[in-house]
């Protein structure tokens, strides 16, 4: 969540998502694939706005890179996961197991509206 | 194979359901044999029937002969030409991004990305050849200037403002207005090295011209609307508990 620098305005363009896990069966998982749940999106009816949208797994790191410490692992939601809103998601490099539960933006583009 | 006959707990009937790829949108199926697929090689035409005359006083003088069928028969069904979407008359006929059905001119999009994201902006109009749209803060109300802004980047919301007035002073923008200008590259790494780090380089005063030709004649109809100011100098966020899926913008 950024503030406008200049006028300490909210600039949230984005949803909150938590990253569940792996796509998996009880022994098995595919890392590849990512389920995500994001904030407020708690029907499979609801995950159509979501789709295609790009996703962003951010995280820090000792050094730094192109003048910042925070790094970026980019996705797309793929599709919806389940009937309760979950979705699947893939990204440019698996994600990392220690970031289950942690925190995705969920921008909202690419836009259809 | 799964049976995908459904049967009724109760009466134990069964209702056939009709197969994913004709009910999943997801499955669509384009219209094989319209735009997308390959001309056939033009058939030659299949000879009709020959009259062909014939000696002898008893057997009528002529005779019309049906010609022999072919004397090759392919053992499999003739190939039909693959479908080719990209070579369908819908992506053909125009290069460029399809403009969205909400996005007109005069139409406030609320921009997702990049420097001035969050702001409202006006879509003046879409470029010719690259597809982008041309927004405008204006300048003067949100600080965005003459700009380009691509669809996916984009929620174009409900509002509008009558950008009629500017008529065909858009027609003075296109791609090349906006394309960037090539610096000077010096060859020599070292030399680069070296060298004074190049100041900012200060706003072309024609861009500056344009953009206040432009908003002089937007300020007075957004002034009209009430409210439409502050709406354009505020910045779209989202906040706890909004849910951007039931959202109407």
């Amino acid at each position: 969540m950024g503030v406008d620098a200049k006028k300490g305005e909210p600039v949230r363009l984005w949803c909150k998502g938590a990253i569940l896990g792996y796509k998996r069966a009880k022994k098995n998982q595919t890392n590849n694939t990512s389920l995500i749940k994001i904030d407020g999106v708690n029907e499979r009816s609801a995950v159509d706005f979501y789709l295609g949208k790009r996703l962003a797994y951010i995280y820090k790191a000792k050094r730094e890179v192109d003048g910042t410490r925070f790094r970026v692992i980019w996705g797309k939601v793929c599709r919806p996961h389940g009937n309760s809103g979950v979705v699947r998601a893939k990204f440019r490099k698996n994600l990392p197991p220690k970031s289950i539960g942690g925190r995705v933006r969920v921008m909202l583009y690419p836009s259809r509206i | 194979f799964v049976s995908r006959s459904k049967k009724c707990s109760r009466t134990g009937a069964s209702t056939m359901r009709s197969p994913a790829s004709l009910t999943n949108p997801r499955y669509r199926r384009y219209n094989v044999t319209k735009a997308g697929a390959r001309p056939k090689a033009a058939k030659p035409e299949a000879p009709g029937p020959v009259t062909k005359t014939i000696g002898g006083p008893k057997n009528g003088g002529k005779r019309v002969v049906e010609p022999k069928g072919p004397k090759f028969y392919p053992a499999d069904d003739e190939k039909k030409p693959k479908f080719v979407r990209t070579k369908a008359k819908e992506y053909t006929s125009s290069k460029v991004a399809k403009l969205r059905g909400s996005i007109t001119p005069g139409t406030v999009l609320i921009l997702l990305s990049g420097r001035f994201r969050g702001k409202r902006v006006v879509f003046l109009k879409q470029l010719e050849k690259s597809g982008l749209l041309l927004v405008t803060g204006p300048f003067k109300v949100n600080g965005v200037p003459l700009r380009r802004v691509n669809q996916a980047y984009v929620i174009a919301t409900s509002t509008k403002v009558d950008v009629s007035s500017l008529g065909t002073d858009l027609a003075a923008f296109d791609d090349a207005y906006f394309a960037r200008e090539k610096s000077k590259s010096s060859k020599k790494p070292g030399e680069e090295f070296f060298q004074e780090k190049a100041e900012k380089a200060p706003i072309d005063p024609k861009r500056v011209a344009d953009q206040k030709r432009i908003d002089d004649k937007l300020m007075p109809v957004i002034s009209t609307k009430a409210n439409l100011k502050e709406y354009l100098s505020a910045r779209f966020s989202l906040s706890k508990g909004q849910r951007v899926h039931d959202m109407k913008f």
